[in-house]
């Protein structure tokens, strides 16, 4: 069996496709839109399970803020049907194209299988938190459900947390469930000028202590501010501020956001269109979408702690970043692709965190660990759980760990 | 009374080497942390679904968490259970023990270890209440989100092992979105770290998963919490309604209209009757259904919000509005909300359903529990979270009556029945615990259940932790 691809229609057919893989032990690449393909260590598969056919919403009340959508439904196609009735996905997905230079489509299934946030992660949750129930096939062939289409439900395991960001090592996503909110009337964002790093993380730190529900904060520092809005923010560094929600409300928070961060810097305010295409570009992580061939992290880390990962870094490599998150989410481009461990050891000494290599070489990805190392303990429960719900290791061998293949290496042998 | 829910039989060798297993573990323990005298361990006997009780075989009251890992690892080399206990304020018969079982309290492990109000988060140990989260950081201007009715007594583990949700997790959330880190105490004694002070974790989310495990995946010892920015002020405001239809359609407008308040609370008029005699918190009394809606920031913000949900309720004939003029009055007005289970149970004895449905199924639901409960013959009063659709009938009974307590567990698994059937499940903030384990089957296939039994063994392999809990005793495939 070499590159074959199965492209189930329904979800019997894909617990078949699985359960016959599970038997010839047949190790499957599982594939939405494949945009997001080039994230993680290069798979080891033998075939390929294309989700693309499970498509279409299922079910969506707006009056009852939950949708249910085919795992292969192009987010697309969600966000439009949401865009019709004035709600959104709060988390903001992000969009991995511009970044990786891929083609397709991203469906909702790879969306909540990479566990994709966007800027308002910081105030709303992450993709896991917006995620209330799935249907999945496990590596038995097993149709299984979790969760539901209810907002407060801790009715047993919650296997939907599990599955979210597993990247498709865990089971197969045939259905996601997810909650949805109203758009925000409007949104505002206020830019601070001229800060360094650890000002802006100071800045940011102080905004997020005021009473004016804040729902992002980046910072762009002056090597990357001017590939924003089309070179609109200047030269000066800036810092990103977004405000959102009722016209009253937004129109007496900016007032007084501005007031208390008058300390810090100027700053002006964008309006509710710059502000919405401003927060694309974070959230599309923009600034690095031109020079492909530089590999990419992304960092979490306290929110305090990101500038000063930066700081230490450039003492000993060349580095660029900018922050999301407060600061806990960095982007940073370093000069060479080999300097994980440098990385790595900066961001334990920093009070922990972890880095992933979003962007980089097949063979760099699959030369180190693309996703942050695991302890001892942490690894081998990972693994237990993994051989819990895939006992053969037959979804996305290798994507998030060298161990996972181990079981597939021991079967061939 | 005949208990209609199992629990494990006990172990006789356990039992019979109660004496010699006590021993090996007051040697792991402080002095004065290993709890044996039977009068000492009635207080631990049961929580606050206080129809089963069970005496364990000894209490632990460990200090740290090495010594919490100690008696674990000690257990699980023996085969014997162990219950986590926080508070034991468990509606759900959660931190009920078994007679062959230790039972760990983290009661001692009640210090919050540090405050970093720059990345808004606090470490603090287990036993910590939830109360006591808010209250540290209350001056600087900051508050930890989930505030379940308990939260003077619950802690913060408790919470951690049921998801704890309250009034406020419209806009906040439960437990799961406000908890970013935690040291958890594995089977065989180790202790792992897992997330921190970073906004995600990395690998696979097994901090999703801890939550809301109900202590069959490890123990928690320390927690790390978001703290988030006090609104500027808050507002409760009452909303009396003459059909409980129409307040539920106003919930329904109001959410529709993108207007998301901190919390929307529904009172039905025997649960409004019952606080106010108890809180005299002037609720409106000559309506069917009352709806307190919270908004919060400043005081033109609330009014703007305000006004576009007087609007939409008048639309639906909203009969009675009173807004809180004065703190006091706000306080009093959720003073009696979260007091209504205390309440009621001044005036009967009473259990307390927890089951969540789709917003559209409110009205549905809520008309089928009368019915249901008067075919028991039994009353009821519904005071719940409308804006998330989680509900909470009260059936109340007399527990000196074995028939009539008996009807009300019946009444109680029908009413979660109906919500499971209509699209809901079982527990949105309480948990399965012991009451609620014979239900999962209607929620969930066997392989549903199969599934989360494995992901359960790979924390647990010999099932020591809480094993009573959550999953049906027939039928478990893993052990």
């Amino acid at each position: 069996m070499t590159a074959a691809v199965a492209r189930p229609t329904t979800e019997d057919e894909l617990a078949g496709c699985v359960a016959e893989a599970a038997r010839a032990r047949t190790p499957l690449e599982i594939r939405g839109g494949g945009t997001r393909s080039g994230v993680g260590r290069p798979v080891r598969s033998a075939a390929t399970l294309d989700l693309s056919g499970l498509s279409g919403i299922t079910a969506y009340n707006p009056a009852e803020l939950v949708m249910s959508a085919g795992a292969g439904t192009p987010l697309a196609e969600i966000e439009a049907e949401l865009d019709r009735n004035g709600q959104m996905l709060t988390f903001e997905p992000m969009d991995h194209r511009p970044l990786l230079g891929s083609q397709g489509e991203p469906t909702i299934g790879g969306v909540f299988a990479a566990n994709v946030s966007g800027p308002r992660r910081l105030s709303a949750g992450a993709a896991r938190d917006s995620l209330l129930g799935v249907r999945f096939v496990n590596g038995r062939g097993e149709v299984i459900k979790s969760g539901g289409r209810v907002m407060k439900n801790v009715t047993g395991l919650d296997l939907v947390k599990l599955l979210a960001g597993s990247w498709g090592t865990l089971g197969v996503m045939s259905e996601v469930t997810f909650k949805v909110l109203p758009k925000p009337e409007t949104a505002a964002t206020l830019v601070i000028s001229g800060l360094n790093d650890a000002e802006a993380a100071a800045a940011m730190a102080a905004a997020m202590a005021l009473p004016v529900d804040v729902s992002s904060a980046a910072h762009l520092p002056a090597s990357l501010v001017n590939r924003c809005l089309g070179g609109a923010l200047g030269w000066e560094p800036a810092t990103l501020l977004r405000l959102e929600g009722l016209s009253e409300s937004v129109k007496v928070r900016k007032d007084k956001l501005a007031r208390a961060m008058a300390a810090y810097g100027d700053s002006r305010l964008l309006d509710a269109e710059e502000t919405a295409l401003l927060w694309a570009e974070v959230r599309d992580v923009m600034p690095f979408a031109k020079d492909r061939a530089k590999a990419l992290w992304r960092v979490s880390v306290a929110p305090s702690a990101g500038h000063q990962l930066v700081a230490a870094l450039r003492l000993n490599t060349g580095v660029d970043a900018f922050y999301d998150w407060q600061g806990g989410l960095v982007w940073l481009a370093m000069e060479q692709d080999t300097e994980h461990e440098l990385l790595r050891t900066f961001i334990s000494r920093l009070g922990g965190g972890h880095a992933t290599l979003v962007r980089a070489p097949a063979a760099v990805r699959a030369a180190i660990s693309v996703f942050e190392p695991e302890s001892a303990a942490v690894a081998a429960l990972s693994t237990r759980i993994r051989r819990q719900i895939d006992p053969e290791g037959i979804f996305n061998p290798g994507r998030m760990a060298a161990a996972e293949t181990a079981r597939q290496g021991a079967t061939e042998n | 009374m005949s208990e209609m829910i199992a629990f494990l039989e006990p172990d006789p060798a356990i039992i019979g080497r109660r004496a010699a297993i006590l021993a090996d573990i007051a040697d792991l323990l402080p002095s004065d942390a290993l709890v044996t005298e039977e009068r000492e361990l009635v207080p631990f006997e049961t929580d606050a679904f206080v129809s089963y009780r069970r005496l364990p075989l000894a209490v632990a009251l460990p200090e740290t968490t090495e010594q919490v890992a100690a008696v674990v690892k000690y257990c699980h080399r023996e085969g014997i259970p162990v219950v986590p206990r926080g508070a034991g304020t468990s509606l759900s018969g959660g931190a009920i023990p078994q007679e062959d079982a230790i039972v760990i309290g983290l009661s001692r492990l009640n210090r919050i270890i540090e405050v970093d109000l720059p990345n808004r988060c606090a470490r603090v140990q287990a036993g910590v209440t939830n109360i006591s989260i808010s209250q540290a950081v209350d001056a600087e201007g900051f508050f930890y989100a989930p505030d379940p009715s308990s939260q003077l007594a619950c802690t913060i583990g408790g919470n951690i092992g049921m998801n704890s949700g309250g009034a406020h997790c419209l806009k906040y959330g439960v437990t799961t979105n406000n908890l970013l880190g935690v040291r958890l105490v594995l089977f065989d004694g180790s202790v792992v770290e897992i997330g921190g002070k970073a906004l995600d974790a990395p690998g696979y989310d097994l901090l999703g998963l801890i939550c809301g495990s109900e202590g069959q995946l490890g123990i928690v010892t320390e927690a790390t919490v978001r703290l988030l920015a006090k609104p500027e002020g808050a507002r409760p405001v009452l909303f009396g309604f003459p059909r409980s239809e129409a307040a539920g359609a106003c919930v329904s407008e109001v959410i529709g209209a993108g207007i998301i308040p901190v919390a929307i609370e529904f009172m039905d008029k025997p649960a409004i009757e019952i606080c106010e005699a108890f809180a005299q918190a002037g609720y409106p009394m000559d309506v069917e259904a009352l709806l307190i809606v919270e908004v919060e920031g400043s005081d033109e913000e609330m009014e703007a919000m305000l006004a576009r949900i007087v609007d939409i309720a008048k639309r639906h004939g909203v009969s009675a509005i009173k807004e809180s003029q004065s703190a006091t009055e706000a306080a009093l007005i959720w003073k009696g909300r979260k007091s209504a289970f205390g309440a009621t149970g001044r005036i009967a004895d009473y259990i307390c359903m927890d089951g969540t449905v789709p917003l559209g199924q409110l009205s549905h639901v809520l008309k089928e529990t009368s019915v249901i409960v008067a075919k028991y013959g039994l009353r009821v009063a519904n005071v719940f979270h409308a804006g998330d659709g989680n509900m909470h009938p009260l059936i109340l009974f007399n527990a000196n009556d074995p028939e009539e307590a008996r009807k009300a567990e019946l009444a109680g698994n029908d009413i979660l029945k109906l919500c499971v059937d209509a699209g809901g499940c079982l527990t949105g903030e309480h948990g399965v615990g012991v009451e609620k384990r014979d239900l999962m089957t209607h929620q969930y296939a066997p392989a549903d259940l199969g599934q989360q039994m494995d992901v359960r063994s790979a924390f647990d392999p010999k099932w020591i932790f809480n094993p009573s809990k959550v999953f049906p005793l027939d039928g478990r495939r893993s052990k």
